[in-house]
């Protein structure tokens, strides 16, 4: 943690002119540590892709969020196909179905059309990161045909477009609660650990009392206080703030642990020597020293967020129809005669463990990376 | 040792007063009241509202309110309930005790699965065998209960060997107590096995890092040179320090496992608080809500003291007085 370990210099034992000492940054030691973590890296590259299908969703989503097929509801996964009984196709295809049992639910291709899957084509209007216009999107199939490659839901939505357009939020939501979490912890830890004494004691009762509660108990209760009658955006927004005001008091005891060791250090003595004020030392001095931490601390506290948030929507008080995030859209599968008809309703559930495996096994690569304790050579 | 509980039990009462000012403020944020809906039934007359309105002493100033909650909570009496027109007290009592037996099954299980699978895994670190426990142990924490929870009630579904959710079957008061006792333990399997799967995953990964933590430790080093077997070495010497941590993970472990199981019971339809508590807050059963809160946490307050408790027991290292 020390800031005078820049780098390790592995200084040649004999003069020799052409041997040139290596130097490292901190960075490029936990680059190099976390290479060797092939789990870490593994989880790492699943977050990108997650990430990725996160940005581009309008253009990777065949259908878009609100589209509805209501002739189609709990179809089954349409999986493009390269032979049928007219023979077989270098070009995938999907046929055409039509219901032909309500009751069980079942499809079946009648009319034996082909619709062969097509790239980049043009489908529902949309903007590219908001704001330039197109309409091109990765794949899809010609009208009647439909592509739903994990099957669609009670009103016939795409179940992997909406899947997409849910990780907007379920993916955002541990971000944008650090953005919360962080100051507000950093700067209460902060102050409890430096002070010490009486106000740390009194700061440490008042964050422990938001500790004591069970999690998900007061997820539940805060959000019940949330507004109804309100937009989509906003309450993502007020879902955000009620899983920060759940997270900061962790957050900030992990700081305040480390704060109150940094503080005997020898380096905060001499800043106070120099006559800077208490929260100068605080903010420009000590807080920089838990950046490593902070990292790994928000990495791991993400999937936190995630879990939370997607519970709190499967239960029906978190981000709400038509909204979609990886908890609102299990919702569908809870009820158990729907779910044993179209087991596919599970889908998002399994993108939940993916993105939090992901962080998880990313976070501890990281821990492992910064933490020069951990690191194997 | 004694006098550490009892400073221990005299700090827990600001913190106690402090956990139902917040849930009494949260409860009062919400919009609308029990009440409210009784007030849009056009057969019930304004006023029976107003006599209810009074009955509740929702007609009284907030701070009132809290000190009549709080007087009556000091006695175990919890209010009464709108929506099911009982006692609180009454109400919470078996779900309480549901919420606990299935908490403590399933962390026992917990502990006998992971202790040994942690000890095995940390002596072969980075063999094939580790690599794949620990993926499946990363898988494991990361799942959420109701996504495992889905799954089995599915698999259930399916090969109808498990009954789908709740904690006892229809005919059960025209069983024998074996058979009751039998009944209750086969609803019990699907929700415990989905607890003990997070729990082993969260305890397994402990108890492996702080073995391997342990085995770099001189003493073993020391134990090793003068030629005791490896058995002796891990089972006497360092298994018996590395679980030491363990203990306070117990605390917080539990508040995980109270959490994951609100809404584990929900999905699975089983009888506890944290099934309650959500019906609660969807009706707006204000003193319901509230009693399921303070409890949920007075729970956890109590558990992680316990652990503090138990630290000391088993480590000397650790003094409190």
């Amino acid at each position: 943690m020390a800031r005078e370990a820049v780098g390790t210099i592995e200084a040649p034992k004999t003069v020799d002119t052409s041997a040139r000492a290596e130097i490292r940054t901190p960075a490029q030691l936990a680059w190099r540590q976390l290479r060797k973590h092939r789990f870490a890296l593994a989880g790492g590259a699943v977050l990108v892709i997650l990430y990725l299908m996160a940005i581009f969703a309008e253009f990777l989503a065949p259908y878009s969020l609100d589209f509805a097929d209501r002739n189609k509801f709990f179809h089954p996964p349409i999986v493009p196909q390269f032979y049928d009984a007219q023979g077989f196709s270098l070009r995938p295809f999907v046929h055409e179905t039509t219901l032909v049992d309500p009751g069980l639910r079942r499809y079946e291709a009648t009319s034996g059309r082909r619709h062969y899957v097509r790239w980049f084509v043009r489908g529902e209007p949309y903007r590219i990161f908001g704001i330039i216009p197109s309409s091109v999107h990765l794949f899809g199939v010609d009208e009647p045909g439909r592509i739903f490659l994990l099957g669609t839901d009670q009103s016939g939505r795409d179940l992997f477009s909406r899947i997409l357009y849910g990780s907007r939020i379920s993916l955002t939501i541990g971000i944008y609660a650090s953005l919360v979490t962080i100051p507000i912890g950093l700067i209460y830890g902060g102050i409890a650990g430096f002070y010490g004494g009486r106000v740390d004691n009194v700061m440490m009762r008042m964050s422990e009392i938001i500790i004591a509660f069970p999690e998900f108990y007061l997820l539940l209760t805060l959000s019940a206080v949330l507004p109804t009658a309100v937009g989509c955006t906003t309450r993502f927004y007020l879902i955000v703030l009620i899983v920060s005001f759940i997270g900061w008091a962790g957050f900030s005891r992990i700081i305040r642990g480390i704060v109150l060791s940094l503080k005997e250090q020898e380096y905060v003595l001499a800043a106070k020597a120099s006559g800077l004020s208490d929260l100068r030392i605080i903010w420009r001095h000590i807080i920089p020293q838990t950046s490593s931490f902070v990292i790994v601390v928000v990495t791991l506290g993400i999937p936190g967020a995630i879990l939370g948030e997607s519970g709190l929507s499967f239960v029906g008080f978190g981000v709400r129809e038509p909204c979609a995030s990886w908890g609102n859209l299990l919702t569908s599968a809870s009820n158990l005669p729907t779910l044993s008809l179209s087991p596919w309703l599970m889908a998002p559930g399994l993108f939940i463990v993916a993105a939090v495996v992901a962080f998880n096994l990313f976070g501890d690569g990281l821990r492992d990376a910064l933490d020069p304790r951990h690191r194997t050579g | 040792m004694l006098r550490h509980i009892a400073g221990r039990l005299l700090n827990l009462i600001p913190m106690l007063l402090g956990i139902t000012v917040v849930s009494f403020v949260i409860i009062q944020l919400s919009p609308g009241d029990f009440l409210a809906e009784m007030r849009l039934n056009p057969i019930v007359s304004q006023a029976t509202v107003d006599q209810m309105r009074a009955n509740f002493g929702l007609d009284q100033p907030l701070h009132i309110q809290y000190l009549r909650w709080l007087w009556n909570a000091a006695r175990l009496e919890f209010g009464y309930s709108f929506a099911f027109q009982v006692p609180v007290t009454w109400l919470i009592g078996s779900r309480f005790l549901n919420s606990l037996l299935l908490g403590v099954i399933s962390f026992t299980v917990a502990w006998l699965v992971a202790i040994p699978i942690g000890i095995y895994t940390a002596r072969r670190q980075y063999t094939w065998v580790d690599n794949t426990v620990s993926l499946w142990a990363y898988v494991g924490i990361s799942t959420p209960t109701f996504f495992s929870g889905l799954f089995l009630l599915y698999l259930a579904f399916k090969t109808g060997w498990f009954p789908i959710g709740g904690l006892t079957s229809i005919d059960y008061e025209f069983l024998p107590w074996w058979g009751k006792l039998l009944d209750k333990a086969h609803h019990l399997i699907l929700p415990g096995v989905v607890l003990s799967i997070l729990g082993v995953a969260g305890l397994m990964r402990q108890m492996r890092a702080s073995l391997l933590e342990v085995l770099r430790q001189d003493y073993v080093r020391t134990a090793r040179s003068k030629g005791l077997a490896e058995r002796v070495v891990v089972n006497r010497h360092a298994v018996r320090n590395a679980i030491n941590p363990l203990i306070t993970i117990f605390g917080f472990g539990l508040g995980g496992l109270w959490g994951g199981a609100a809404i584990l019971e929900t999905v699975m339809g089983y009888p506890g608080i944290g099934k309650l508590l959500l019906d609660a807050t969807i009706q707006k059963d204000l003193y319901v809500v509230m009693a399921a809160l303070v409890i949920g946490s007075v729970t956890l307050v109590i558990g992680n003291l316990i652990a503090d408790v138990m630290l000391v027991v088993s480590d000397p290292r650790i003094r409190y007085d």
